[in-house]
Parts: structure tokens; C-alpha cells; sequence
């Protein structure tokens, strides 16, 4: 399907505030099918990129293994990155995240690579509030093995070579909102301008921000009735509200009629503007977030947009209490202790 | 060398009741686990030390938090013997369970020490037998309820004490560095011992032979376990990552880090740690998290046990792949499986050298002693970043819990090496960065870190199949270049690692080869093997890949003999593979029941080999 998110900004030749053309945050060319859900929100994870003027040099980028865990390629050619092994960014992840703090992290992972084989990793980096964007792209099947079931796939799927799915889906969200994820948001990769924002947010907030994006597998699970398909979704969208997210500098502005959008501020100051659609809903109430989730579930409906947030936890390298500096960069001086530290310890071992 | 009449009948070598023996023996402490023993055993075995005299302990402690039988043994050698001997001289039964079966295993001369409520067993003729008044020694004391279990062992710490001449003012000092400098619990404690000690010297006489006095050799020394001073020697190390999962024999290792790591490395204007530890939620994790880490440029390390290092396999072949370094602690117990967890073996050898599918190859360290522990804390570092690879280091139950007399750590003599790390300006200079080019002809490759703000010092980590800018190929030539530099690198590795340590008699025809925790043992072995004519070279290893050493070695020994604590012969695998046209003359001597070798049956092991 036709992703284009071009806007005026992002014209040929133009810039962002720090000087760089769209160009310098693509990746390599995309090798998923054609019309993958995926590819739509590489395109958006580079479009936000460009629109925050995040220098690349400052973003990691990891993933698993599975189609989705491919993408890092395809975007931010100039970032450092890790495809790591099937199920097990979250550690690998958290290991980094902890080792440099200065860094931006994104974080790309499957239905398969988080909610089968890497549930466990999955729910203790949630845990842990690692700060950094944690995309699933949910399509409820395997892709690279050629058509199996994923732990989301829904109750009655249908696929090929294996028949009906006769167990229930793990919701990625729900599990978010047990484990106290401070930004939970649900989206449809063919909404892509809703995906953008969503990332926007994402990746100025501090903490785990999760995103669980229906990304249709045009080629094991587009089907009419798949709740994964691109007209499924379609039709069952149901957006909580109208995504903007405010930078700091233009915060003055920015109006807007109070009761009718919830502001969020984010760590850096940065607004989050929630305009409000067709039904009054506040993602900063966890008890509502939950309410949602199983309405949805039983009205078979898609909601989509924040769920859910909280800014204001600590970090897990603020829990951990570390130096504000990059503990990879520290120098040689800091890293060893002195001659007479040992001397004293050795003392005591007489 | 006299092949005609070798030493015979080790085993059981003992001198009778008659003839005095200073300074050289063993103590067995009988008792159950979480009785609160362990300070009373401390208190004995840092006496001895203060005293002078050698001394090593181990503990033999079931896999169970309370209610087992346990032993500790500790060994007295003016000589420097301080391997496990089969049997000790001296018991102290504290356990009713176990006691029949402790007293049948002292042999002829010794001495019983035992808890007075005890009423069978006490019939051996060619044994001396002391009476402790436990209950009414604890009556008159009368310690806070608390305390009343740990209070308790400190009757036989007196009556030992008195009965063997350890000195109380040098248990005392065992105690001050035991309880780290506390004056109460010392005091609480020596209350005990002293009472303990005046009642036997009121009620008790010398029947044995058994008794210590002031001696040399223990200074310059420490007491020190291997986990403890594994995790100094990381720390010393640099060591800026740790992630970990708790396991039996490997805990103390990281709860060491815990334990150091505050004081020794804060940032002194913010004191915020200059560290992270984090607690994984099992061992895939723990080396995923450190992988991440040393990935990103960090001193990054893991440490666990044999069951962790199955967890481990998939991080450990992706480092390996992705060429990321990073440090990876296995305190050896008993396997397969669950196996012993609270007993010795040298069994994950062949396993920690080929962790992962596809060919694979590691390099693994062998320290030998908690003072190597600490060398190879901070060394195993650099080895890994220079070959940008993950680095074992294969250390066991015996060096990891239990204190050994050892030499003191030595501060790192060299500065870091950080290995082949390209800055921003590096990158301004050569124009252009390939991740996976051998530039050096070494197979080594130059990486950049993230954060490296140059807009050509992005690479794509993967396990995948990849070419030297990083990126995923399946062309058959491109993944065979990137295998073979791979290879290259892996032979590379023999200059970075440490040497082994030969000790060549003069025309010694027989060559013994060993690794770890066998030291001790081995060398009173040949000692012992010496005095009955036979003289022998050692050579022990402290790393895989071998350096050239080991093949002079071989070459240079008629007969060759490989001692090691596992059932497969591993050490003796990979030297035969690695040297085939010297394989037929390696034999094997191994031994793997969970308990530390004895110099006894090394010795009788190596004589019937020569026998034939």
C-alpha cells in the first residue's frame, strides 16, 4: 500500500533545524514483501526522526529475529545498531541502554519475537522501565518460517498449512499495563499519520514507551476476517483521540479548547496534545486503560492511540543509581581504583 | 630416577599416636548446615593462619539451607600441603546423625572431639576421646537467644584451642577480621571461647599427638576465596557492567562485585555509581545484558555455573559472531545436568570452549588460585577487547568458595587495553570504515562504539551471515572470507593469553598436565612421588587456545599424563586434538566424585600408570 508520508518540510532538498535532508535517515532498500505492514512504519520511524531533528548518531536501534526484526536495515542507515537473536532484544537491549545513557533507543520486535519466544525478556525490560521505544509490529504470524501461528494470532485464524487457531491471543497492551508501562499506545500501520505522532511521543519520552502496531502480513495474514488485515483494521479503527505532539519551542503557539484535548507533558517540557474524538477517555487513568482493553476486546473493536501514560517513573538507570556520563566512555582513571584501595583490602584478608 | 622402587601405600599413611605431630594435620568439623558453624570454623582456620601456620579449608556442604550434614575439613601443613587430605586426624562431631560413621573414619591415633550428649560410638581404643559440655557450658554463659546457636559453636573453638595450643589471642584476631573490626560480636564470641578453654584445661588431659605452635609461614599471605577475588580483580579490572543470576557455586562472585563495588567506584563529586549490577531474571539474560553492554563499549561481564552456561549458548555464539567482547565467569560444579551443585568438577571444559551451533571457538582461562582469579579478573578483560570475543574464565567450587593460603593480588602492572576502538577523529583521517576488514592481517578487526558521532561509524550488529561492511550476504565467498578471518583471529588469540606455568625436574622422563584447582594436590603429589624415587615435571595450563610452550613441553616428555577432575578426560581431548602426533602418548588420570583430588591418590594414580 502507498505509505507516502511526504509533507512540506520533507521535500527534496529541504531541511530539518539541524540541517539534514530527509535522505540522511533512510536505511538500506526494504527486502519484505511489497505492501508489508512493516515497511509503512519504517517510513514513519523516519519521517519522526526527521521532524524531531534527532541527530542519527545518537539513536540505537535494535531488534530480534522475524521479519519485523529485518526493518532496523531500512532506516537510520547513520545509527549504530544490534539484530540480536529471536526473543532476546530486551536483554541485549537493556545491557546497552544501561552502558550508555546518552543514547536514544529504538527497539523493533514481532508478535513472534515478544509474545512467544521472548514473553519472559519482554515482561521483565517492561520491569525494569528501560528507557527506550519498543516497537511490536503485530501481524499474529510468522513470516520468515513461512506461515505459523504467533502467540497474538486470534482465536479461530486461519492459516494454510496449520488450520484454526484454537487459542486465545496474548495482548501485548494488557501485559504493558500489568507491568506499569509508563507509555502504552496501540496503532494500525495503515494509519500512518497516527503512527508518526505516537512515535513522536514515544521517542521524547523517558521510560519504556510501547508500541503495539497492527502491521498486516499481506502474504500469510490478510484475510477479511483477520483482525490483523489491512481491511480489518479499516473498518474496527476506533482512534481515542487526534495525536499531536507540541515541541517545546512551539509550545506558545499552540491552542486549544479546554475539555475538548488532554495536554501531557512530557520529561523535556515537550506537550503532548490529545484532541478529543468521539468518546471522553483519559490515558492517564490506568483503571480506564484497562476498561478499554477488554471493551475492545469484546466489541472486536481497534482502538488505537495513547492507552495509556505516566511520565513521571524513574528510569532504570536512575534506579540503578548510576553516573549521569556514559558508563562505556568512562576513562581508565575512573574505571580502576587505586594502588592504596587494594593495599587496604588486602589488610583486611590476614 | 628410580623406576624399581617407587613409593608405595600412600593411602593411609599415617604416623601412630607416638609420634608428635606439629603443625601437620587435619581437623574435620562435623556438624549440620545453618547451625551457625561456619564462623566458628573461620575462627580456627584464621587462627592457625595468625599463628603462622599454613592452613586451608573446605568446606563439604550439602545443597540445602538447613538440617544437612555438613563438614568442613582444615588442614595444617608447616610444609605448605594444603590440598584436602582423605582423612583427617582430628574430629570434631557436632552432628549426632552422622557421628558413628565420622568416628569410624578417623584412623588409628587420632582424636574425638565430641558434643557429651552423645553416648554411643565412644568405644575406639586408638582413639582419644574429649568430652564438650555444650549445654551447660551455654547455661553458665548464657548468650542472647539469637545468638545461642552461633555462641554454641564456639565451645569447640575453646576446647580445640586449648587442646591443641592454638592460641586464644590469635582467635581473637580471627574473629576482629572475621566480624570486620565489630568489637561486640567478637566479644560475645570470645566469652564462649574462653570458658570453653578454661574448662578443658580444668577437666581435660592430653591424650594425643596433635598440636600446633607458632610458626613462619604465612607471612606475606592472605586468606582469600576465588569469587572474592574474582570479582577485585574485575573491579580492578574496570569492570563498568554485571549482570548476573543467582547460582550455587557462583553467587559469591557477583555478591562480591556487590559487596566492593560501592566503596571502591563512585564518582566522588556526585557519588553515583560509576557501575551498573543488575540482577537478571535468569542466565540468558544475565549474558544478553552484558553482550548489550560490551557491544556498546563497556567492561561488561557475567558470571554463573555450569547450568547457566547452557542457558548462555545462543548469547555466547552471537558474541562470538558479532565479534563482541566480554567476560564470562564459570564457577564449575558437578554436572550433567543439575548434578551436584555444592560439589567440585572440572567438567565444563570442552563445553565453554566450543558454547554455540556452527564452529565456534572460545578462548577460556584457567586461573589456578584466588590470586589468579584476581590477575585473570582484570586480564580477561583486556584479552577480551583486544579480540573483540567473549572470554570464559573457568574457575571451580573449590577455588571459588573456599579461602586458600595465597599470594597477595598484585596491582595491574600494565594500562588497559581497550583493543581496536575507532574514534570520530580516527574516522576523519581514513575516510571511510569497513566493520569486519582485516586491516592488520591478524583477522582482528576495528569497530566503533555508538555515540561515535561520525556520520560513517554506524554498523549493523546481526548473527546473521555478513560481509565486512556489516551488512547481510549470502554470497558463498563473502561469508567463507569473513569464516576464515574468523579463524585467523581465533589463532590470533594464542599471543593474548597467558602462558603456562612449567616446573621441569631435571631428566624427568614423565610430564604431568593439569589445569585449575588440581595445583595444590598435584604438586604435593610430586613431592611425595620424589621421595619415593620417581621425579616428575608439571606443566599447568592457564588458557585455551595453547601457546607454543605446551607443545615443547609434550615434545620433551616421554610419558605423558593428564590429571583432571572430570570423566571424559577433556583436558586430554583437546590436547590430542590439537597435537595429534602426540596423542597416543597421553594418558589420562581422572578422578570426578565431587571432592577436591587428594596428593595421595594422584600420587598412587601416577604409580600405577607407570606400573602400567
Amino acid at each position: 500500500m502507498d505509505v507516502a508520508t511526504e509533507s512540506k518540510a520533507a521535500r527534496p532538498g529541504a531541511t530539518n533545524r539541524i540541517g539534514l535532508e530527509k535522505a540522511d535517515y533512510r536505511g538500506r532498500s526494504t527486502t519484505l514483501c511489497q505492501g508489508c505492514g512493516h515497511n509503512s512504519i519504517s517510513s514513519q520511524i523516519i519521517a519522526a526522526a526527521y521532524e524531531l531533528d534527532l541527530p542519527p548518531e545518537r539513536v540505537v536501534k535494535f531488534s530480534g529475529i522475524g521479519c519485523s526484526s529485518k526493518s532496523p536495515a531500512y532506516f537510520l542507515n547513520r545509527s549504530h545498531g544490534f539484530n540480536s537473536l529471536h526473543g532476546r532484544m530486551p536483554a541485549l537491549a537493556t545491557g546497552a541502554m544501561v552502558a550508555n545513557r546518552s543514547l536514544l533507543g529504538i527497539g523493533v520486535s514481532g508478535d513472534g519475537d515478544t509474545a512467544s519466544i521472548g514473553l519472559g525478556q519482554f515482561i521483565h525490560f517492561l520491569r525494569r522501565n528501560v528507557p527506550m521505544v519498543y516497537i511490536v509490529e503485530n501481524n499474529g504470524v510468522y513470516g520468515l518460517t513461512k506461515g505459523q501461528f504467533s502467540a497474538t494470532a486470534d482465536r479461530g485464524q486461519v492459516i494454510k498449512r496449520q488450520g484454526e487457531n484454537p487459542f486465545l491471543p496474548v495482548d501485548i497492551c494488557q501485559i504493558g499495563l500489568d507491568m506499569n508501562c509508563g507509555f502504552i499506545a496501540r496503532s494500525f500501520a495503515g494509519d500512518p499519520r497516527q503512527v508518526k505522532e505516537l512515535l513522536k511521543a514515544a521517542l521524547t519520552f523517558r521510560g519504556t514507551a510501547l508500541l503495539d502496531i497492527i502491521s498486516p502480513c499481506v502474504t500469510f495474514n490478510n484475510r477479511d476476517e483477520s483482525t490483523k488485515s489491512y481491511s480489518w483494521g479499516k473498518e474496527h479503527e476506533a482512534p481515542l483521540h487526534d495525536v499531536t505532539l507540541v515541541p517545546r519551542r512551539e509550545e506558545i503557539l499552540v491552542d486549544y479548547g479546554p475539555g475538548e484535548t488532554t495536554v501531557v507533558e512530557l520529561h523535556d517540557g515537550t506537550l503532548l496534545m490529545l484532541r478529543k474524538l468521539e468518546r471522553d477517555y483519559d490515558p492517564t487513568d490506568r483503571g480506564a486503560a484497562a476498561r478499554l482493553l477488554e471493551e475492545s476486546r469484546l466489541n472486536q473493536e481497534l482502538a488505537t492511540g495513547l492507552l495509556y501514560v505516566h511520565p513521571d517513573q524513574p528510569a532504570l538507570q536512575e534506579m540503578l543509581g548510576q553516573v549521569e556520563a556514559p558508563l562505556a566512555g568512562l576513562a581508565e582513571h575512573v574505571l580502576r581504583p587505586d594502588r592504596a584501595s587494594l593495599e587496604r583490602i588486602l589488610s583486611g584478608m590476614k | 630416577m628410580n623406576r624399581e622402587s617407587p613409593a608405595t601405600s600412600l593411602e593411609g599413611q599415617f604416623q601412630s599416636a607416638a609420634t608428635p605431630m606439629t603443625n601437620d594435620f587435619s581437623i574435620v568439623v562435623a556438624t549440620v548446615n545453618g547451625s551457625g558453624s561456619q564462623t566458628a570454623n573461620m575462627a580456627i582456620m584464621r587462627a592457625l593462619f595468625r599463628m603462622g601456620i599454613p592452613v586451608s579449608g573446605k568446606n563439604l556442604f550439602p545443597s540445602n539451607i538447613q538440617g544437612l550434614p555438613t563438614w568442613f575439613t582444615i588442614r595444617a601443613s608447616e610444609r605448605g600441603h594444603l590440598a584436602r587430605q582423605p582423612r583427617a586426624q582430628v574430629l570434631v562431631a557436632m552432628n549426632p546423625e552422622t557421628f558413628l560413621e565420622d568416628v569410624r573414619q578417623v584412623p588409628p591415633g587420632g582424636a574425638c572431639f565430641y558434643a557429651d550428649t552423645f553416648t554411643e560410638g565412644l568405644d575406639r581404643p586408638d582413639l582419644a576421646y574429649y568430652p564438650m559440655p555444650v549445654q551447660s557450658l551455654l547455661r553458665q554463659i548464657d548468650p542472647p537467644k539469637e545468638l545461642r546457636d552461633y555462641v554454641a559453636n564456639m565451645v569447640y573453638v575453646g576446647v580445640v584451642a586449648e587442646m591443641l595450643g592454638i592460641e586464644l589471642e590469635a582467635v581473637r584476631q580471627a574473629l576482629l577480621t572475621h566480624f570486620q573490626g565489630k568489637a561486640q560480636p567478637v566479644e560475645s564470641n570470645m566469652r564462649m571461647v574462653e570458658a570453653a578453654a578454661a574448662w578443658a584445661r580444668a577437666n581435660l588431659v592430653k591424650s594425643d599427638s596433635f598440636r600446633v605452635e607458632p610458626a613462619k609461614g604465612t607471612e606475606g599471605k592472605i586468606l582469600v576465596d576465588g569469587n572474592t577475588a574474582a570479582a577485585l580483580g574485575a573491579i580492578y579490572g574496570g569492570v563498568s557492567f554485571a549482570a548476573w543470576y543467582p547460582i550455587t557455586p557462583a553467587s559469591s562472585l557477583a555478591e562480591a562485585l556487590q559487596e566492593y563495588l560501592p566503596e571502591l567506584r563512585r564518582d566522588p563529586a556526585t557519588g553515583k555509581a560509576t557501575y551498573a549490577v543488575v540482577q537478571a531474571e535468569d542466565e540468558m539474560a544475565a549474558l544478553g545484558m552484558a553482550v548489550g553492554a560490551g557491544w556498546m563499549g563497556a567492561r561488561a561481564m557475567t558470571s554463573t555455573s555450569g547450568p547457566g552456561i547452557s542457558l548462555m549458548a545462543e548469547f555466547a555464539g552471537l558474541a562470538f559472531f558479532a565479534e563482541v567482547p566480554v567476560v564470562i565467569w564459570d564457577v564449575q560444579r558437578m554436572g550433567p545436568s543439575t548434578g551436584l551443585p555444592t560439589r567440585v568438577s572440572q567438567g565444563d571444559l570442552l563445553f565453554v570452549r566450543y558454547l554455540g551451533h556452527g564452529d565456534t571457538k572460545h578462548v577460556v582461562l584457567l586461573p589456578g588460585s584466588p590470586t589468579e582469579c584476581f590477575e585473570f579478573g582484570w586480564r580477561a578483560f583486556d584479552i577480551a577487547e583486544r579480540l573483540q570475543t567473549p572470554v570464559f574464565v573457568l574457575s571451580d567450587l573449590d577455588i571459588g568458595m573456599n579461602l586458600w593460603l595465597t599470594d597477595p593480588f598484585v596491582y595491574p602492572d600494565q594500562g588497559m587495553d581497550r583493543g581496536k576502538v575507532l574514534s570520530s577523529q580516527d574516522l576523519d583521517r581514513l575516510g571511510s570504515f569497513a566493520r569486519y576488514r582485516d586491516i592488520d592481517g591478524d583477522g582482528i578487526p576495528y569497530r566503533t562504539l555508538p555515540g561515535n558521532g561520525h556520520p560513517l561509524a554506524a554498523w549493523l550488529a546481526r548473527g546473521s551471515g555478513h560481509n565486512e561492511e556489516a551488512q547481510y550476504t549470502e554470497r558463498p565467498e563473502e561469508w567463507e572470507q569473513n569464516i576464515e578471518r574468523l579463524w585467523r583471529k581465533t589463532e590470533s588469540a594464542r599471543r593474548y593469553v597467558p602462558a603456562p606455568v612449567a616446573d621441569r625436574a631435571d631428566g624427568a622422563e614423565v610430564g604431568l598436565i593439569y589445569f585449575g584447582s588440581v595445583d595444590l594436590p598435584l604438586q604435593e603429589a610430586r613431592q611425595r612421588l620424589a621421595a619415593g624415587g620417581l621425579g616428575t615435571s608439571s606443566l599447568r595450563l592457564r588458557a585455551v587456545p595453547f601457546r607454543e610452550e605446551v607443545e615443547s613441553f609434550l615434545r620433551d616428555h616421554p610419558r605423558l599424563i593428564v590429571v583432571e577432575m572430570n570423566t571424559d578426560g577433556q583436558l586430554r581431548q583437546l590436547l590430542q586434538v590439537e597435537y595429534p602426533e602426540h596423542a597416543a602418548r597421553l594418558r589420562s588420570l581422572r578422578k570426578n566424585d565431587g571432592l577436591p583430588l587428594t596428593a595421595e591418590w594422584i600420587a598412587d594414580g601416577v604409580l600405577g600408570l607407570e606400573r602400567g
